[in-house]
């Protein structure tokens, strides 16, 4: 399955030479919305080379960006096809892309249309006037919702490592139940720090997503321990329990702050840089603590 | 961006007044409304809400926006901190 689409100029409809010229990146799936939106009127779709990524990461990386625009621009000979010398392009690529840069090696003026292809259609007839909310970026429930699945995905490796590892662990020390409950554990953490952290995040007290992932993973602890029974596991294990599982779930959280369109880069490193050493101190206590209480 | 707040304090957006000429395009680009105008000069008027995303930086023709820009997620900057030291695939895939 290929989610690229081949870069260039493309025509909707009949455009004539005084119709609207609309950019976007190479991904499938934007293409294909911004096609959807568009569809019945006459206007060029200018496709950047953006390697099937979308325009936000892109923008990102730079791929869609000034040159690539300017090149692009040059090699269809968008010039010769239309008369004005206007582009629409997503808010979000305004990252990638230099507007007066753009204007001075090309003569096209960029415009910065809405953050939502679904805004277009209004957009256009507002004649290319934005409304603030078309320049809002929101984190609705099911924006999240929809980004939770690829922090699940990209973090399955790591976890089924430390899988492999903690259950012969456990189960070589205290009996492959006690194995059993470990995974149980372990992955009830990672899901409270991949799934339940970013679902619930405006909900979730304080402005660091570490502490929300951190007070998730507490509940998860505090409920794990009250299934399995706090007396079966003793003492060693509860503590144990209750500084590790926080400290897990509290970095798949703070790993949600990639997905997040508010989060600076500066606040993350911030809370990284407390963050991080604390997560590891409380594991490593954790272990200690298990260290202990196996062997009294 | 309604109902999210961040830490505070932190971001490192910085708007040359002077040298700032009223143009609008920042507040044309900036996807957390942290610019206004006023006096044909634009201002900060909402700095913490900045996701220091570099759109007004990169747009700004009289060169008036610094910011430190980047990767904002916490496993692309372990690779950051990792890869200068020539510790690869610590973060993860993603980029």
């Amino acid at each position: 399955m290929r989610y690229q689409v081949p870069a260039g100029l493309y025509a909707i409809g009949s455009p004539s030479p005084d119709d609207p010229v609309v950019v976007t990146a190479n991904y499938k799936m934007g293409y294909d919305l911004v096609r959807r939106q568009m569809a019945g009127r006459n206007l060029w779709l200018l496709v950047l080379e953006t390697f099937g990524v979308n325009v936000w990461c892109a923008a990102g990386k730079g791929t869609f960006g000034t040159d690539e625009l300017v090149g692009r621009i040059e090699k269809t000979g968008l010039s010769r096809l239309v008369s004005h010398r206007r582009l629409i392009l997503p808010m979000l690529g305004g990252t990638g892309v230099a507007a007066h840069e753009v204007k001075r090696r090309t003569g096209f003026t960029v415009g910065y249309g809405p953050i939502r292809a679904a805004d277009l259609p209004e957009y256009l007839a507002n004649g290319l006037a934005a409304t603030p909310q078309m320049r809002e970026l929101t984190f609705t429930l099911r924006e999240r919702l929809a980004l939770v699945p690829v922090e699940l995905l990209l973090a399955l490796k790591p976890l089924a490592m430390v899988c492999a590892l903690i259950f012969p662990l456990f189960a070589l020390t205290a009996g492959p139940a006690a194995g059993v409950r470990a995974l149980v554990a372990l992955l009830g953490a990672f899901l409270t720090g991949t799934v339940l952290g970013p679902l619930l995040l405006p909900w979730l007290p304080g402005p660091s997503f570490a502490g929300k992932g951190a007070l998730a993973g507490f509940g998860w602890a505090l409920a794990f321990l009250a299934v399995t029974g706090f007396r079966s596991a003793g003492v060693f294990v509860s503590a144990a329990a209750l500084l590790a599982l926080p400290a897990i779930s509290a970095y798949h959280t703070l790993n949600f702050t990639g997905c997040t369109p508010f989060a600076s880069r500066s606040g993350v490193k911030k809370e990284m840089r407390l963050a991080l050493p604390v997560m590891a101190g409380a594991v490593l206590l954790g272990g200690i603590l298990l260290l202990a209480g196996w062997r009294s | 961006m309604k109902g999210f707040r961040y830490l505070r304090n932190v971001v490192t957006l910085e708007l040359d007044r002077e040298a700032c000429t009223g143009c609008g395009k920042c507040l044309e680009v900036c996807p957390h409304q942290v610019f206004a105008l006023a006096g044909r000069r634009a201002l900060i008027a909402d700095l913490d809400a900045c996701m220091e995303c570099g759109a007004c930086m990169r747009n700004c023709p009289a060169g008036a926006l610094r910011v430190d820009a980047g990767v904002g997620c916490a496993a692309g900057i372990l690779n950051e901190w990792f890869g200068k030291r020539g510790i690869g695939g610590v973060g993860g895939g993603c980029c």
